[in-house]
């Protein structure tokens, strides 16, 4: 009985920190409709700068807690920082884009932390008098979960009186009821923007720096944070704060419990509650529909046409190129090539439904890393053939795509993006904390081509051939019927749905074609490299394919190929220096900046008019 | 260099709108005196909202100028051209739902200008009672009469100097229009003028001075709510 | 067998306790254009919205061409052979004209999943055919999203007529363009009900278009149905005059 107790104070007590994330994201979200994905990475800083004012500090009865404080005051500075000099500036480009800037952000925090507190994990300070355990029918729960379950409904009570009581919290709802309105009204939104992401980002910084005697501070947090609080708010229901703490309760208790009966997935669970949620409520727990909000819809893009002659000539002198390689390259030049190919692949997939299907997947690397892990997976335990495995890994993602593209489906915009991203973090987790099938962290070695295909210049040849055929296909694909009915869906649902189109279906089936040749990729890479890591499907290495996508534009076929030419030179460059993210991150960010309307629309178009037949 | 200066309070001139590629304004043209309450009077979808919309900033319009006390402001955003003193009252009304009536009218609230004595929840209570029964009800809750009333005295709550209402009179039963006339004139009492839109003939001669009739998106005909023209109005506005 | 393509029997509607439809009842033969007209909140969209299954109705019955299609969503809808037009024309604004009405073809064909054939030359004959018909045909190759906006309109008439329709629903269809625009549009209409023996239901507020092109008009008021005739009948009826000149009735 104790036992259960203390597990369900357990709970309460890790929701605590997923309530003061997930309910500073929906705040900023609700008044700027900003997906802030910088927001794990304020609360990773949040925990380092708590251990860091709690240490320099004077010790006292009170020091421990000031610097929880400060911590959280820093972090909300940030956030103020980051709105005003960054954020301003790009309220009117593509939601992306924005995106693409707090990822960046992500980066260079990441970079910075590095730096300032090292790679080594950091064990928070306990509290004072908070330090020992209780006793609850023979089970202990340390003194300080139950600091940590009275502090969450002291905030939801606090964020209350803020947001019914005060003139500045009306403000704010009405915001995020109707900004446009709220315009009218007189109100200048500008400081209000400001203000909510100073709350926002302080409520980020406090839950990592309430959570530090608990779980510490690591590097890993960023990403793993931003994951859960994004399900805790589609579960909850974007923009209710009740919403946010009643979700993160029942994920909080779900790990508590959770743990005792699946002990390696508990993020399985999570899917599970959320799946059910969708089915049942799709806006969430505590969440209303939201009214489409009728703004500049992006410009369309532009009409296809079927490859000029010009282009075909160009595409066969690439061919020759390709073919002729071997002859001169290196083998270390060679596996670059291949490395290319691969991603670009990958990246026609991720372009397939970003493109033509208008679906932003925050999250491709489930598939590309799946079909490297199915693949590893496959001649790891049941030694298939490389042949075989290369036939089965990418069906194998591809169902896996259908089952998260279902989910996906099911939502629009933004929240599809969220989606993505989270289950694309589920499945990181699982090959990374199932350590006994996966290998874990040590990834899975020794997985070489069948002896005819283990010559470099053979594989070479082989990959290409998949890669270059995966992609025309794809490509076959944007100009057969699905191809098309996939950019009605797009371009107007209205009119998809009055001329008797089921657009959801056509999505969902373009998910699992995506998942089928990011598989492929993900089958050749294992092969290429011998081996595969749980990096292969984190969050950045979905940010890469992203990154290279619109590196190559988002409105060109060769947008793909080029974007991950780019993209593999400039990252095999800059990878060989220290904080390399850092200076990864700030390429996206002075990108975003630089060219706000799309990074290759104008170089995208001035490359078209090359290869357009003369008139 | 001429600068018109003069002394309309509100001068729109030769405005031009677009919806996308749809042009919704032609040309439009109009001047209002301080004190004045004037009605435009037009069918659906003559362009009398985005006229409103264009003014207020909502709407940017591809060309032509709006001067309020001699200010040009077709390009400030909404939130200054309420500053300077114009107030909206918005056609479908949008009330924030979630809000009570009195955190409704906090949204509105703007210092007081001089020599005016600022509105507050209280004074705007008395002009609308059924509002101050129900002010700790949320907006949503509302009947579709007392959000008409809401909004009204949300856009008050700012202290204009001249107030903009879209289509006040539509989807009310009598007795409230009875009320609204009764309200606006109040207003007029005040020293507040207005600018109305309206297919609602008699309740626009009930409160106003001067009508603009508008079709297609252009000024046909002007003249004194007394002296209209009735050929004019049936050739414009009536079946 | 009647000649009615649709039929509307007590339909009622009502949000959040208020009700914007109540008790609307009428007809439309094939051959006939319907006009529906009403001040605004006369419940006009939410009629039309219940009618083409963007909105399910509380009360009532809507049968489309002998078939009960209450609560079936606007692309089941469209399968009992119902065109739809809309107030602000939605088009594909990244495909040319031509593989605009191409992409109805394809869905009437039940061809959208199809990952083998090439569409630019699926379908093209009948796709042109209706280009023609809706006097565009020398755009067939231009995008959609450069069109102007009457033209565009005209694009979505002839996506509208791809499944060969019984019966066409039209939101607003002279919304956005001029007067002489106006006039063509419905003269256009006018010759396809006639050559096509289809029915159209029509929302308009140009008073022009709907008194001198419709067969027949339903006045809408506060969510009912206050009159119904010829242009002649209801412009001379005293309580539709009562609600267009905005005097409350005696």
């Amino acid at each position: 009985m104790g036992f259960y107790i203390v597990q369900t104070l357990t709970g309460l007590s890790d929701a605590s920190s997923l309530f003061l994330v997930a309910c500073g994201l929906s705040l900023i979200f609700g008044v700027s409709r900003i997906v802030n994905m910088a927001h794990g990475s304020f609360y990773m800083v949040g925990a380092y700068l708590a251990y860091f004012f709690i240490d320099k500090l004077p010790q006292g009865p009170f020091h421990f807690w000031i610097g929880i404080l400060l911590s959280a005051l820093a972090v909300g500075l940030i956030g103020m920082i980051v709105e005003v000099f960054l954020l301003r500036r790009l309220y009117h480009a593509p939601e992306l884009f924005i995106l693409f800037a707090t990822f960046g952000i992500v980066l260079i925090i990441q970079d910075l932390s590095r730096w300032l507190f090292g790679a080594e994990d950091i064990l928070g300070q306990q509290a004072p008098g908070l330090s020992s355990s209780i006793n609850i029918m023979g089970s202990y729960i340390p003194q300080y979960d139950i600091a940590l379950i009275i502090i969450a409904p002291l905030i939801l009570l606090g964020l209350w009186l803020l947001l019914t009581k005060t003139r500045w919290g009306i403000l704010v709802r009405a915001a995020t009821e109707d900004r446009e309105m709220t315009d009218a009204l007189g109100v200048n939104q500008t400081w209000l923007f400001t203000s909510v992401f100073f709350l926002g980002s302080f409520l980020a910084g406090l839950g990592g720096a309430v959570q530090l005697p608990k779980g510490g501070a690591d590097l890993l947090m960023d990403l793993n944070i931003i994951a859960t609080a994004f399900v805790i708010v589609v579960v909850g229901g974007m923009g209710s704060i009740p919403g946010a703490y009643l979700a993160a309760v029942i994920i909080g208790e779900l790990n508590a419990f959770g743990i005792l009966v699946f002990p390696q997935s508990t993020l399985v669970l999570m899917f599970l509650v959320m799946a059910v949620v969708l089915i049942i409520r799709p806006y969430g727990l505590l969440g209303k529909e939201e009214a489409p909000e009728h703004d500049n819809a992006p410009a369309p893009e532009s009409i296809i046409r079927p490859a000029s002659r010009r282009l075909k000539t160009a595409g066969a002198v690439f061919l020759a190129v390709i073919l002729a390689l071997p002859a001169v390259a290196n083998t270390f030049q060679l596996v670059l090539i291949t490395e290319i190919a691969l991603f670009a692949l990958a990246c026609m997939s991720l372009y397939f439904i970003m493109g033509p299907g208008g679906m932003v997947s925050f999250g491709h690397a489930a598939y590309f890393g799946g079909g490297a892990y199915f693949a590893a997976l496959m001649v790891h335990y049941l030694h298939t053939p490389m042949e075989l495995t290369l036939f089965l890994a990418p069906l194998l993602t591809g169902c896996l795509a259908l089952i998260i593209g279902w989910f996906c489906v099911q939502l629009s915009g933004v929240y599809l993006a969220m989606l993505t991203l989270a289950f694309a973090q589920i499945c990181w987790s699982i090959v990374f904390q199932w350590g006994a099938v996966t290998g874990g962290d040590d990834g899975l070695l020794s997985i070489w081509p069948s002896a005819w295909a283990s010559n470099k210049i053979i594989f070479y040849y082989l990959a290409m051939t998949l890669c270059i055929g995966g992609i025309l296909i794809l490509r076959h694909f944007i100009f057969t019927p699905f191809g098309y009915t996939l950019r009605a869906c797009r371009d107007s649902a209205l009119r998809v749905d009055s001329i008797g189109i089921n657009l959801k279906r056509h999505q969902w089936f373009a998910f699992s074609i995506a998942g089928i040749f990011a598989g492929l990729a993900g089958g050749l890479y294992v092969f290429l490299k011998g081996s595969i890591f749980p990096d292969e499907m984190a969050i950045s290495r979905s940010f890469d394919f992203l990154f290279m996508v619109l590196l190559g534009g988002v409105n060109s076929l060769f947008g793909p190929i080029a974007g991950s030419a780019a993209f593999t030179w400039l990252h095999d460059t800059i990878s060989r220096i220290n904080l390399w993210q850092l200076i990864l991150g700030s390429i996206f960010i002075v990108l975003v900046v630089a060219f706000p309307q799309g990074i290759a629309g104008s170089i995208g178009s001035r490359l078209n008019k090359y290869f357009r037949d003369p008139a | 260099m001429t600068d018109q200066k003069n002394n309309y309070l509100l001068d729109v001139t030769d405005l031009n709108s677009f919806y996308g590629k749809a042009q919704i304004l032609f040309d439009m043209t109009l001047r209002i005196n301080r004190g004045e309450v004037v009605v435009l009077l037009g069918r659906n979808g003559a362009g009398k909202t985005t006229t409103f919309k264009s003014i207020m900033g909502i709407v940017k319009p591809r060309s032509g100028k709006v001067r309020f006390k001699n200010k040009e402001i077709q390009s400030l955003p909404p939130f200054k051209t309420c500053g300077l003193g114009l107030g909206y009252v918005p056609e479908d009304r949008r009330v924030f739902s979630r809000l009570t009536i009195l955190e409704n009218l906090e949204v509105g609230r703007q210092p007081a200008r001089q020599g005016r004595p600022a509105w507050t929840a209280e004074r705007l209570f008395e002009l609308f009672p059924n509002l101050a029964e129900r002010r700790h009800q949320n907006g949503g809750n509302l009947s579709g009469g007392e959000q008409q009333m809401l909004t009204i005295a949300r856009t008050l709550m700012g202290n204009p100097e001249m107030i903009i209402l879209d289509e006040p009179s539509e989807g009310l039963a009598p007795v409230i229009v009875d009320q609204l006339a009764a309200t606006l004139l109040k207003l007029k009492n005040e020293k507040v003028s207005i600018l109305l839109a309206e297919q609602n003939l008699s309740f626009a001669k009930r409160v106003c001075d001067r009508a603009y009739l508008v079709y297609q998106g252009t000024v046909c005909h002007e003249s004194t709510l007394a002296e209209l023209d009735n050929d004019q109005y049936e050739k414009y506005c009536s079946l | 067998m009647t000649s009615n393509v649709l039929e509307v029997r007590q339909l009622a509607k009502s949000f959040g306790g208020v009700k914007a439809v109540s008790n609307v009842s009428f007809d439309l033969a094939r051959g006939q254009l319907l006009a529906m007209i009403g001040p605004n909140g006369a419940g006009k969209s939410t009629c039309f919205n219940l009618i083409n299954g963007q909105l399910r109705p509380d009360h009532g019955t809507i049968t489309i061409l002998g078939k009960k299609a209450n609560g079936l969503k606007p692309r089941d809808v469209w399968k009992l052979g119902v065109g739809r037009t809309f107030q602000i024309a939605a088009s594909f604004g990244s495909m040319t004209v031509l593989e605009n009405v191409q992409m109805a073809r394809l869905s009437y064909h039940r061809q959208t999943t199809s990952l083998f054939k090439s569409v630019p030359r699926l379908n093209r004959d009948h796709a042109m055919e209706l280009l023609r018909l809706v006097g565009i045909e020398d755009q067939y190759n231009r995008a959609c999203g450069v069109l102007a906006y009457g033209d565009v309109k005209r694009v979505e008439l002839a996506v509208a007529l791809a499944n060969d329709p019984k019966l066409l629903l039209m939101d607003e269809p002279t919304a956005g363009m001029g007067p002489a625009e106006r006039q063509e549009m419905m003269a256009l209409t006018s010759s396809i009900i006639e050559t096509r023996n289809i029915g159209v239901l029509f929302t308009e507020h140009d008073m022009d278009v709907v008194f001198g092109r419709s067969d027949r008009i339903i006045v809408l008021n506060r969510g009912e149905l206050v009159a119904e005739g010829t242009p002649d009948e209801v412009r001379n009826n005293r309580r539709v005059q009562e609600i267009y000149l905005g005097e409350e009735p005696v």
